[in-house]
C-alpha cells in the first residue's frame, strides 16, 4: 500500500537511546519515564524486528492509520512489565473488529513512555509508524490529542491487558466520556493496559498530527548526548534545537503535592541561583509541568512546554521524582501551533486544567505556523 | 564502652579506636589484595596506638567497598538462577535484559520466566505454577548451581508468593542459597531483581570475607561481636552480610558523612571528602547522608538502592597545578593520585601539586617545605583561587537551602580547604583524616517501610504513616536497635496518579542506636 518502502527511515539502537532522552524531555514532567518502552524497543530490534518511521509527506490520503498507546498508572508499568504483544492484540482485534488492515501506526503521545509503545507494535505487525503524533508533548487524558480536538472519533477503539483480555468500546457519546469509561477499565486490567484506536485517514492524519515527532525527539536526545560529550551545557542545546529559553534555574525548596480526582495536582517552589538569583519560582503541576510562574507573576503556561531538568545532565524529571534540594533549570519550549487554537486551547490550555483566572499568552505568538493546518 | 571502627577503602584502610564518643586513636594502612593482610595491619597499629586492651573492645564495625569492586571489576561473581515470577505479564523483559554482556555472563545468564505475581491491589496476576518451579530446581540441581534469586511482580507489597516458591525449590535443592527481592529492593521490578540476582552472585564472596574478616579480628585478640555499615550508614551483623552484600554497596560515601557529622556534633551541613583524586561533596540531613531520587548506577546495572547524593569533582591533594595557554591557573581532573608520596614536591617529586600549593603557601605543613620555595607568588595564588573556586561551585550546588549550613571537611586532602567558603563556615574535625572509620564506629541500625497504601475506609495519609512508623521501627529493633534510641530519619509519601482508592506510596525509616548493655553512650 506505501509506494515508497525506501523512504522509511529505519531506527537503530543509538536512535532509540536518543528517543529516551527526547520523549522524557518532551514529557513536560508526565508521561512516565520511557526506559522500560527503550528496553523493548531495543529487543524488538535485536530480535531481528525493524522499528520504522515513514514521513508525514509520504503517507497516502487513503491510507488506514492506527493510533495506539499505553493507557493508566507509570509505576505500575514499571513494576508489572507488560507481556509485549498488547499493542499488535489491539490492532488485530480493532482489525477483525471494523473490517479493515492497518497500513500504518500514529503516536498518541511522543512525551514520555507513549512514544516507544507505537514502534513496538509496529514492529510487531510489519507496519510503519507516522512522523508525528496528537499531542506534541505529554498530556494526562485520550481526549487531549489533536487527533480528537480535529474531530477524529476515537471509538470503536480496543484496550488490551498482559492477561489476554480484550475489550472493545463499541461508541462513546464524546471524547471524554471515552476517557472516563477507558480509565475506570484500566483499573480492573490492573492498572497499565495499551489502547488502540478507531483509524484515521492519511489526510486526516497529515492534516492534524503534531508533525516531525520523532525526527524531534531523536534530534533532542542527540544533542543532549553530544552536549555532554563535549562538556557542553546540555540545558542549552535543548533549548537552541527547539526554539526555548531557559526560563528560571535554581533550587527545588518545597513541594505541594495532593490527590485530586485521580490526579497528582501540586505545585513546586524553586528558589532561583545564577542569573535568577534573589528571584522565586514555582511550577503548577497535574500530572505534567502546567504552570510558570516568576515571583508569583504567571509567565508561561499550557499548552507550551515547561519542562524542569537536571541543571548538569540535562535529562528530565518527572513530576514524580521532583525532590527537595534538586538542582534544576525550567525551559520552556513553545508549543505547535495546532495547540494554539481556540477550540485547542478549549481543551489544552489553562482552562481545560481548570485554571479559569489564567489566561494564555503564547510565548512565541509571533513565530509563524509551520504546521500543516495553516 | 570501646568501639573498633574499620574502612576498607581501594587505596587505605582506616582504623579507629573509640571510647563512646571519643576517639582515642586513628591510623591508616594500605590496602591489600587479599584485603586482610590490610585489615590485621591496621588493627594491630590501632590497637597499639590506642593502648587499648583487646579484651574490652565490645564491638567491631566494618565498611567496606569489597563487594562493590567486585561487581566493577567482575571478580568472584557466582553464577546465579534467575526466577522471576510474573507470566503471562513481564513476558517481553527477560531477567538481566540490561546488563552488560561481560556481567550477564559472569552471573550465568540464567532466567526463568514462571507464571505467578500480583497485581497492584493485591489479586494474583496468575497463582505460583509449582510444577515449573520443580523443573526448575531440577535444573539447577542438574547445573550444580549454588544460588538462585526469586523476584515477583508487586513482592514489596506481597511477598507470599516469592516465599512459595523459596520453600518449593529447597525441597528438591535444599543446598541451594536463595535471595528473595522483597528483601532486598522496592517498586521498580527490573531494578530489585538486578539487585536481587547481584546479592545471590555476591553470597559466595561473602561467605568467603565475612569469615575472613571474622578470623582477622580473632587472630588480632578480639572475639567481641563485628557488624558491617551498609549504604545507609547504619548496621548488619555478619550473618546479614553474608545474606544481603549488595546492602554495603555504598557504605564509603556515608561512612565519611556520618563520621563527619559525629566529629563535629552537626546534624546539618555539607561534607567535604577531599582525597587524593577527587573531592565528594554531599549534604547532611538529621546527621545523615540525603539520599539521591534518581535510580544509581553499579557496574552498568540500574539498581534503585538508596544511595547518597553525592557530587564528585576532579580535587584532590594530588591534583596537577598547570598553567594553561591563556595564562591561567588550572588544578586538576588529572592526579598524582596514590604515588604522592613519590611525585609531588614536599615528597621530592617532580611534578607540582595541589598539595605544594598548599605547602608553599604556608596553609600546611608536610613533608620538605625547602623543595616548593622556589613556585612562583602568582603560580600559587593563582591555583589557591583555582581550589577555593572549585569548591566553592561544588558546595554551592549541595547546599539544599538558603541557611548558611557549616561545611565540613574531611579525608587526607583536607588542607586544601579554606577557612572560609563565600558565606559559608568551615570546620576541620579533629581526626578528620580517618573520618570514614569513625563513621562506621558510630554507625546505627535501622528499619524501613515502602509500600502503597489506599487511603480509604477511615485511613487517613496520618494513620498509614504512623502504621509504617510501627512497623519500621519493630524491624529496626529486631535488627538489634535500642527500643529507646528510635528515630524517625524519612518519612515520605507520594500520592499515585490514575489508581483508585487513593492509592500513596509511603516510605519511613528508622534507625536507633545498637540495642543491649552494649548499646552506645549517648
Amino acid at each position: 500500500m506505501l509506494s515508497r518502502p525506501d523512504r522509511l527511515w529505519t531506527l537503530s539502537e543509538a536512535e532509540i537511546e536518543a528517543l529516551e532522552i527526547g520523549s522524557a524531555i518532551l514529557g513536560t514532567g508526565g508521561g512516565g519515564n520511557p526506559y522500560i518502552g527503550k528496553l523493548r524497543a531495543r529487543q524488538a530490534l535485536r530480535d531481528g524486528h525493524q522499528l520504522r518511521i515513514i514521513r508525514m509527506e509520504d503517507l497516502p490520503d487513503d491510507a488506514k492509520v492506527v493510533s495506539l498507546g499505553g493507557i493508566g498508572a507509570p509505576l505500575i508499568s514499571f513494576e508489572r512489565i507488560k507481556e509485549g504483544r498488547e499493542g499488535l492484540r489491539c490492532l488485530r482485534a480493532l482489525e477483525e473488529r471494523l473490517g479493515f488492515k492497518a497500513d500504518a501506526i500514529a503516536c498518541e503521545e511522543i512525551g514520555g513512555q507513549n512514544a516507544m509503545e507505537p514502534l513496538i507494535t509496529a514492529s510487531f505487525a510489519g507496519l510503519p509508524v507516522v512522523d508525528g503524533d496528537g499531542m506534541g508533548r505529554a498530556f494526562p487524558e485520550m481526549q487531549m490529542t489533536t487527533y480528537a480536538i480535529y474531530g477524529h472519533r476515537s471509538t470503536p477503539s480496543v484496550m488490551c491487558d498482559p492477561h489476554g483480555n480484550v475489550v472493545i468500546f463499541d461508541h462513546a457519546i464524546s471524547e471524554k466520556w471515552h476517557e472516563r469509561m477507558a480509565r475506570a477499565c484500566v483499573i480492573s486490567q490492573g492498572g497499565a493496559s495499551t489502547l488502540a484506536s478507531a483509524p484515521m485517514s492519511g489526510a486526516f492524519v497529515k492534516r492534524f498530527s503534531i508533525p516531525n515527532s520523532y525526527t524531534k525527539a531523536i534530534a533532542l536526545g542527540r544533542a543532549v548526548i553530544a552536549a555532554r560529550q563535549r562538556h557542553d551545557d546540555p540545558v542549552a542545546a535543548i533549548c537552541a534545537m527547539e526554539n526555548g529559553r531557559v526560563a528560571f534555574t535554581g533550587k527545588i525548596t518545597d513541594l505541594k503535592r495532593h490527590l485530586k480526582g485521580g490526579f497528582v495536582t501540586g505545585e513546586a517552589l524553586i528558589e532561583g541561583f545564577d542569573t535568577c538569583s534573589g528571584q522565586t519560582a514555582s511550577v503548577l503541576i497535574q500530572n505534567e509541568n502546567l504552570v510558570f510562574k516568576r515571583d508569583g507573576v504567571v509567565e508561561i503556561a499550557v499548552p507550551d512546554l515547561i519542562i524542569i531538568l537536571d541543571i548538569d545532565t540535562g535529562n528530565a524529571i518527572t513530576t514524580e521524582m521532583l525532590r527537595y534540594g534538586q538542582r534544576i533549570a525550567v525551559v520552556a519550549l513553545p508549543c505547535h501551533p495546532l495547540l494554539r487554537t481556540p477550540e485547542a486551547l478549549e481543551v489544552v490550555g489553562p482552562k481545560g486544567f481548570g485554571f479559569d483566572d489564567i489566561a494564555y499568552r503564547p510565548m512565541a505568538a509571533d513565530e509563524p505556523a509551520t504546521g500543516s493546518a495553516s | 564502652m570501646y568501639r573498633l571502627g574499620i574502612d576498607v577503602g581501594g587505596t587505605n584502610t582506616d582504623a579507629v579506636v573509640m571510647h563512646d564518643r571519643d576517639v582515642l586513636a586513628g591510623v591508616k594502612a594500605a590496602t591489600t589484595e587479599d584485603v586482610t593482610s590490610g585489615v590485621l595491619e591496621a588493627l594491630e597499629q590501632v590497637l597499639a596506638k590506642s593502648g587499648v586492651e583487646r579484651g574490652k573492645i565490645a564491638n567491631v564495625m566494618i565498611g567496606t567497598t569489597h563487594f562493590t569492586n567486585a561487581v566493577i571489576e567482575r571478580k568472584h561473581i557466582s553464577p546465579v538462577a534467575a526466577i522471576r515470577l510474573g507470566l503471562p505479564a513481564t513476558a517481553c523483559l527477560p531477567p538481566m535484559v540490561d546488563w552488560p554482556e561481560d556481567l550477564r555472563e559472569a552471573a550465568g545468564d540464567l532466567g526463568y520466566l514462571v507464571r505467578g505475581g500480583y497485581e497492584f491491589d493485591g489479586r494474583e496476576i496468575a497463582p505460583l505454577d509449582e510444577d515449573e518451579i520443580d523443573r526448575i530446581a531440577e535444573d539447577i540441581a542438574a547445573k550444580k548451581i549454588g544460588s538462585a534469586s526469586i523476584s515477583s511482580v508487586f513482592s514489596p507489597i506481597n511477598r507470599k508468593m516469592e516465599v512459595a516458591a523459596r520453600d518449593r525449590l529447597l525441597k528438591k535443592c535444599p543446598e541451594l542459597q536463595v535471595v528473595l527481592s522483597s528483601d532486598i529492593g522496592r517498586i521498580g521490578l527490573l531494578e530489585r531483581e538486578s539487585a536481587a540476582i547481584m546479592n545471590a552472585s555476591l553470597l559466595a564472596l561473602s561467605e568467603r570475607t565475612v569469615d575472613a574478616f571474622g578470623s582477622a579480628l580473632k587472630s588480632t585478640g578480639l572475639h567481641c561481636p563485628f557488624f558491617i555499615t551498609q549504604n545507609d550508614g547504619t548496621l548488619m551483623d555478619a550473618a546479614m552480610v553474608k545474606r544481603f552484600p549488595v546492602l554495603t554497596f555504598a557504605s564509603g560515601p556515608t561512612n565519611s558523612m556520618r563520621g563527619a557529622a559525629f566529629l563535629t556534633g552537626i546534624k546539618n551541613g555539607i561534607v567535604v571528602d577531599i582525597g587524593g583524586t577527587t573531592t565528594d561533596v554531599g549534604a547532611l540531613q538529621h546527621g545523615f547522608p540525603r539520599q539521591a531520587a534518581t535510580v544509581v548506577d553499579i557496574g552498568g546495572v540500574r539498581t534503585n538502592f538508596r544511595m547518597p547524593d553525592v557530587f564528585s569533582i576532579g580535587l584532590g591533594g594530588g591534583s596537577l597545578v598547570r598553567r594553561g595557554r591563556d595564562g591561567a591557573v588550572t588544578v586538576g581532573p588529572q592526579s598524582v593520585g596514590y604515588r604522592i608520596t613519590k611525585e609531588a614536591l614536599v615528597f621530592g617529586g617532580e611534578t607540582l601539586t595541589a598539595t605544594d600549593v598548599a605547602v608553599a603557601l604556608g596553609e600546611a605543613d608536610i613533608g620538605d617545605k625547602s623543595k616548593v620555595a622556589g613556585i612562583e607568588a602568582d603560580m600559587a595564588r593563582g591555583a589557591r583561587a583555582a581550589i577555593t573556586a572549585m569548591l566553592e561551585a561544588a558546595v554551592e550546588r549541595s547546599r539544599i537551602s538558603p541557611e548558611p549550613l557549616p561545611v565540613i571537611a574531611v579525608g587526607g586532602g583536607s588542607i586544601l580547604m579554606p577557612d572560609r567558603l563565600g558565606d559559608l563556615d568551615v570546620l576541620r574535625p579533629e581526626n578528620f583524616a580517618v573520618a570514614n572509620a569513625v563513621g562506621a564506629a558510630i554507625a546505627q541500625i535501622s528499619g524501613e517501610v515502602d509500600r502503597i497504601y489506599s487511603l480509604e475506609n477511615g485511613l487517613t495519609r496520618e494513620s498509614c504513616l504512623k502504621q509504617a512508623e510501627e512497623e519500621a521501627t519493630k524491624k529496626a529493633i529486631g535488627a538489634g536497635a535500642s527500643a529507646a534510641t528510635i528515630e524517625v530519619i524519612e518519612r515520605e509519601d507520594v500520592p499515585l496518579a490514575y489508581l483508585p482508592g487513593n492509592a500513596t506510596r509511603i516510605h519511613v525509616k528508622v534507625v536507633g542506636e545498637m540495642g543491649g548493655g552494649d548499646a552506645v553512650a549517648a
